[in-house]
């Protein structure tokens, strides 16, 4: 057996994290999608993550659909999760504060998460890798071929976003929205569709990191809770509301966690990214991209 | 939310001094006693958070975090150490108070969501620390045989007299808060709630306001969490997750945020509900706190005590309309 060396190890972390880190970044552009149209930080992020595994995993291996139908299948579900979300919890709010909206979305996540608990149980699921589990050796470093989908759709997800939030007209709406909400009512966009909009986006963006990440890492009830605040460290570390910073915050954080674990101390591996989100909220609480004068017109 | 007068207190201390005797009597609600306990010892924490979330507008998801730092400051020291309990419960209170300050001081000077994240993060690596720290905290299976309390050589050996001990704690800590409330400082933190700009513009110092009301509530959860560990006399971390937080913040919602009694009230029923009354549910009562959170967050905004007052609205409402 070969022997491993450091920089293979260094480089192993390196990928894991480049591929943790691509779920941590799908899940801040969830974040900033919903922020940036509504200013709102759901905390129920995390639970569109869970269901996208876990309906993946109904679907896919106890139903038995194809992987092809599944994956929309899946992505369609968790969208009307996420309508829902909006429609009965955040848009019945009448004198919406930022201590009442948290709230909202704090008592949707446990819900969910307890929905979830009641369906699938307590134990962890697996899900099939898309394209088999046989790794592929690079510099002494395992890749499952599952983790060159995981990027692969976040590549896929950026691109997308961008040209939606910067060529067609309902994404540039969206952006009018997080400028000046009355403005945008005011020229004639539905603001309230618009957040039912950002709401279903930034769902069906959480499944799909739900689903490609269930194959390397399985998924159970409560993961939630740690997907959602680790991709808000990821979105803050970046820039709130910045989609390049979501996606270098979720790599930079992935990175950290993954090396951290290795080299440090594994029992902390959940911690690491938790104390990267304080240190930036305390010292440098814009971000890498983010920009203090706009967060400080932001309503809250 | 304006006066609290003295009779509410009064008639409260009176239920509360014959509590233990009537639970005594009536078989069926004979562990009542018990649960009371506990919900004193919430009642310490509810008090102070509410103090945050309705005075000074902000949020926290890690108070559980400052409850398991005080039961562990007094487990630690008490039983590798041998010093006196009273003596670990101001240290712990120290130690969480600083550790508090360290926290919030960053985080409160930016607006909305930062606490709720930054006391989210900061509560789950603490918990963490509670599971992997073995040689300190016993790891996940925790830590027993934490000696009970005494006062002045004087065993507090029966559920009562630990029920008098926390519910006296409540009652020093409930009408030392009402004062703050009733105070100068009292009327800068409901104009920090109103509105931070007009508060400034005032001249009061809204973030040092708000690190106070932070530290306040985190030291009170603090002794709280000592309270605990020397009633129960052993600890795990389970008991500090972070769902502890979260039924902290469905206490408060419940009972009304605007109103101090409403921290009592929300941390009664929902002790109650979690110790008794939703045994049926085992594990999925998580449901029914979700929903009970959402129902309350969309109905009721003022929670069961601003019930009255809304009703009252109505009725005023529907007379104005014939």
């Amino acid at each position: 057996m070969e022997t491993i060396t450091l920089t293979g190890q260094i480089f192993q972390y390196l990928v894991t994290g480049i591929t943790v880190g691509s779920v941590y970044a799908m899940v801040a552009v969830g974040f900033n999608i919903i922020y940036n149209v509504t200013e709102i930080i759901n905390f129920a992020q995390g639970e569109f993550v869970m269901l996208g595994g876990l309906i993946m995993v109904f679907l896919h291996v106890a139903v038995g659909l194809p992987l092809i139908l599944a994956f929309p299948a899946t992505v369609a579900l968790v969208t009307l999760v996420g309508v829902l979300l909006d429609r009965l919890a955040i848009n019945p709010i009448r004198r919406p504060t930022v201590l009442s909206l948290i709230i909202a979305t704090i008592a949707a996540s446990i819900l969910i998460k307890g929905t979830a608990m009641f369906i699938w149980g307590k134990d962890p699921f697996d899900l099939p890798a898309f394209s088999g589990r046989d790794p592929i050796t690079v510099l002494g470093a395992v890749i499952q071929p599952q983790y060159f989908w995981v990027i692969g759709f976040l590549v896929l997800i950026v691109i997308v976003l961008t040209f939606f939030f910067e060529r067609t007209i309902i994404g540039k709406a969206m952006s009018a929205c997080a400028d000046n909400p009355d403005a945008a009512s005011l020229v004639g966009i539905d603001v309230k569709r618009m957040v039912l909009l950002s709401f279903a986006l930034s769902a069906a963006i959480g499944a799909v990191a739900g689903i490609t990440m269930t194959p390397i890492a399985l998924m159970e009830y409560d993961r939630g809770a740690m997907l959602a605040i680790k991709g808000f460290g990821a979105a803050v570390l970046g820039g709130l509301g910045s989609f390049p910073g979501a996606v270098i915050g979720g790599l930079i954080l992935g990175v950290i966690e993954s090396l951290g674990a290795g080299l440090i101390s594994s029992g902390y591996k959940d911690a690491f990214a938790l104390i990267v989100l304080l240190f930036v909220l305390f010292f440098k609480p814009s971000g890498i991209f983010g920009n203090i004068e706009i967060s400080k017109i932001k309503r809250f | 939310m304006l006066r609290i007068g003295k009779l509410p207190i009064a008639l409260f201390a009176g239920f509360i001094i014959i509590f233990p005797w009537v639970a005594g009597k009536v078989p069926a609600i004979g562990n009542y006693t018990d649960i009371m306990v506990f919900v004193g010892i919430y009642c310490l924490i509810t008090i102070g958070l509410g103090l945050l979330m309705g005075y000074a507008g902000q949020i926290s998801v890690g108070h559980a975090a400052f409850y398991g730092i005080g039961a562990y400051v007094s487990a630690i020291l008490t039983t590798r150490y041998g010093l006196n309990p009273w003596f670990c419960m101001f240290i712990a209170v120290l130690v969480t108070g600083t550790i508090a300050f360290l926290v919030g001081a960053p985080s409160l000077k930016l607006k909305g969501h930062y606490l709720a994240m930054a006391t989210l993060a900061f509560g789950i690596i603490v918990f963490i620390i509670f599971n992997e720290e073995i040689q300190w905290t016993g790891g996940p299976d925790g830590m027993a045989d934490i000696p009970g309390l005494s006062i002045f050589g004087f065993e507090l050996d029966s559920i009562e007299k630990y029920f008098y001990l926390v519910w006296g704690f409540v009652f020093v800590i409930l009408i030392f808060t009402i004062n703050v409330i009733q105070s100068d400082a009292g009327r800068a933190l409901r104009a920090i709630h109103t509105s931070e700009a007009a508060a400034n513009s005032m001249g009061v110092n809204v973030s040092k306001f708000k690190v106070l009301v932070f530290v306040y509530s985190a030291i009170l959860a603090s002794l709280a969490g000592s309270l605990y560990a020397h009633y129960l006399n052993f600890i795990n971390p389970s008991t500090f997750d972070l769902f502890f937080s979260i039924k902290l913040l469905i206490m408060i919602a419940l009972g009304g945020m605007y109103n101090i009694w409403g921290a009592i009230i929300g941390a009664g029923i929902i002790t109650f509900l979690s110790y008794e009354w939703l045994h049926y549910f085992e594990e999925f009562e998580v449901i029914v706190y979700g929903a009970i959170l959402l129902v309350v967050t969309i109905f009721l905004p003022n929670g069961l005590v601003g019930l009255p007052g809304m009703l009252k609205e109505l009725f005023v409402r529907q007379k104005s309309n014939e």
